[in-house]
């Protein structure tokens, strides 16, 4: 399908690809065109090379570099595909599409935010901290190993926490901020107990707060409705489904309805 | 070169089709496809009503394919009129509507209020395996697809295909019931009941348990059925089932395809359409062959002459 190649998808050089902390990986691809569109909380479809893998592996963006035209996307090794990814070369090509997604609102007038990272659901808050205007206080939880914390103390405070307390706080994200009270309006990535925690503290606070989700994926641009979630709406039933990938991955936590 | 091909008295440009579900109403597509080059946009499935859908997780990837189990999540008739159609009638392509109900009344509802609307075709959905009630309830037994076939083409206006399920002993049965139902054309085959299991979780992928395998996994089942319902039946066959490329658009028509539906690559390459109808025509013109139609069903003739 090389034609197709030209229309939609696009190939990219690798310009680097390299662990941040076990099993978890940094690639950076050069794509000025795709760079320039970019807004912070979208994210990319990446491809693999292997004919029996089918699917994008929809991958969020963790910063753009404008200037070079570089892509820095970070991933972590959770089946073929993504063991696939880590094995590509500085030098070689891959397909990506995108961007894709809404991204975070940047309207907010508040001047004081909370951002919030869990796992593979920090990245993206890098991009987010260097186009936010305002005073950041940055709370990232890791199972175990921290990665981006240099990146991020560039723009803010920067809290850890991690499960097995071997850096930061020991125990969750929503338990650090309970204890600290911190307040601001949240943006948030991470798994989906966490947020349904931060949406709780948010309504509790009276606080503004985006949430960015993640679903199983099949196209990412809106087409098969495979990734959906349960959001508040004028139905008999009180509730629909939305697309993550096409009307989020970034929503209101007012209208997201947890299982 | 010709390219264009009749269904069912409808004449389409040239014989490249959507699967329906794969392609919403073209709007996702417009930016990377030129909705004026295919043959005919089969849209999503349509109810008389909104319908929810599945609880995620509805998609998970398998070798050479994807299970599905969306279960027809639709807004309704009344906003697929209002948005869809107006949008589709922008371009120069026919518009097939595929239609979906849990009762025999929700089918003929839906294919009524068509009755009066600028569209070409009508695809009854008898073969989803991922709602509960209707869908492939009908697919499977050959009396109630000639009932629910009749009741809506006593109804519609514009000609009907009805697509059918290949999760079934044999095909042909089927395929004949709708035609003595009064279909005008068939259409399949549709996705095959697959399932995945998380081993580390120790339970099902999907929340439904299991869903409908396409993509290229399934093809070579595809292009069986399609064989054996086309030397079944008198009726246009519209074939489908992991089409990734002019070449597997070609098979599908030697086989007995009068028509071809890209599905799964559509999720894969949203100009999918665009390339396999480019891959068909430079076949063509390599093997000098002047009218697409001549290529259909050719293996029955190579079977005859040896």
């Amino acid at each position: 399908m090389n034609q197709s190649i030209n229309r939609s998808r696009t190939v990219c050089k690798i310009i680097s690809n390299r662990p941040l902390v076990d099993q978890v990986f940094e690639i950076i691809l050069a794509c000025p065109e795709i760079v320039k569109k970019v807004r912070p909380g979208q994210f990319i479809n990446l491809y693999c090379r292997h004919s029996g893998r089918l699917l994008p592996r929809p991958i969020s963006v963790c910063e753009v570099d404008l200037r070079n035209g570089h892509l820095h996307l970070i991933y972590a090794i959770l089946g073929k595909g993504t063991e696939e990814f880590s094995g590509y070369k500085a030098g070689e090509t891959m397909e990506i599409m995108g961007p894709f997604g809404n991204g975070f609102n940047l309207d907010s007038s508040d001047g004081n935010y909370l951002i919030i990272g869990g796992g593979v659901g920090t990245p993206p808050m890098v991009e987010l901290c260097k186009q936010l205007k305002g005073k950041k206080t940055i709370v990232a939880g890791f199972r175990d190993n921290p990665y981006l914390v240099d990146r991020l103390k560039q723009y803010g405070d920067v809290y850890i926490t991690t499960d097995n307390g071997s850096a930061g706080f020991k125990g969750h994200v929503v338990e650090f901020i309970e204890q600290r009270g911190l307040k601001g309006t949240i943006y948030a990535c991470g798994p989906a107990p966490m947020l349904q925690g931060i949406q709780a503290y948010a309504k509790k606070h009276g606080l503004q707060a985006y949430l960015s989700l993640e679903e199983r994926m099949g196209c990412g641009f809106g087409a098969c409705v495979g990734c959906v979630t349960k959001v508040v709406a004028d139905t008999d039933t009180g509730w629909r489904y939305k697309k993550v990938c096409k009307d989020g991955p970034v929503f209101d936590a007012g209208e997201v309805l947890f299982p | 070169m010709k390219l264009t091909v009749t269904i069912a008295g409808v004449e389409l440009k040239n014989p490249i089709m959507t699967a329906s579900g794969t392609f919403g109403s073209g709007r996702d597509f417009e930016p990377y496809t030129d909705l004026n080059k295919i043959g005919c946009v089969v849209v999503k499935g349509v109810a008389s009503r909104e319908w929810a859908g599945n609880p995620p997780p509805r998609i998970v990837e398998t070798y050479g394919g994807m299970i599905n189990a969306i279960g027809l999540q639709n807004p309704g008739i009344d906003v697929f009129c209002k948005e869809d159609i107006p949008f589709l009638r922008q371009f120069d392509t026919k518009i097939g509507v595929n239609i979906s109900g849990k009762t025999i009344d929700e089918y003929v509802e839906v294919a009524e209020r068509l009755a009066s609307e600028d569209v070409d075709l009508l695809e009854l959905n008898i073969s989803c395996p991922n709602v509960k009630e209707g869908g492939v309830a009908f697919g499977v037994d050959p009396f109630m697809a000639a009932l629910v076939t009749g009741a809506v083409k006593k109804v519609a206006r514009q000609p009907l295909i009805v697509k059918l399920s290949p999760n079934v002993t044999d095909i042909t049965t089927i395929a004949k019931a709708v035609e003595d139902g009064g279909a005008d054309a068939v259409s399949l085959i549709n996705t095959l009941i697959g399932s995945r299991i998380d081993i580390h979780k120790q339970k099902f992928i999907l929340s439904t348990r299991q869903g409908g395998l396409s993509g290229p996994a399934i093809k070579p089942v595809a292009i069986r059925m399609v064989y054996e319902v086309a030397n079944a039946v008198n009726l246009p066959v519209i074939g489908m089932g992991g089409i990734m490329s002019g070449e597997d658009a070609v098979e599908f028509m030697m086989a007995g395809a009068n028509a071809i539906a890209v599905g799964t690559a559509n999720l894969l390459d949203p100009a999918a359409t665009m390339n396999i109808l480019a891959e068909l025509e430079t076949f063509m013109r390599n093997k000098q062959i002047e009218d697409v139609n001549d290529i259909v069903g050719v293996v029955n003739k190579a079977a005859i002459s040896p």
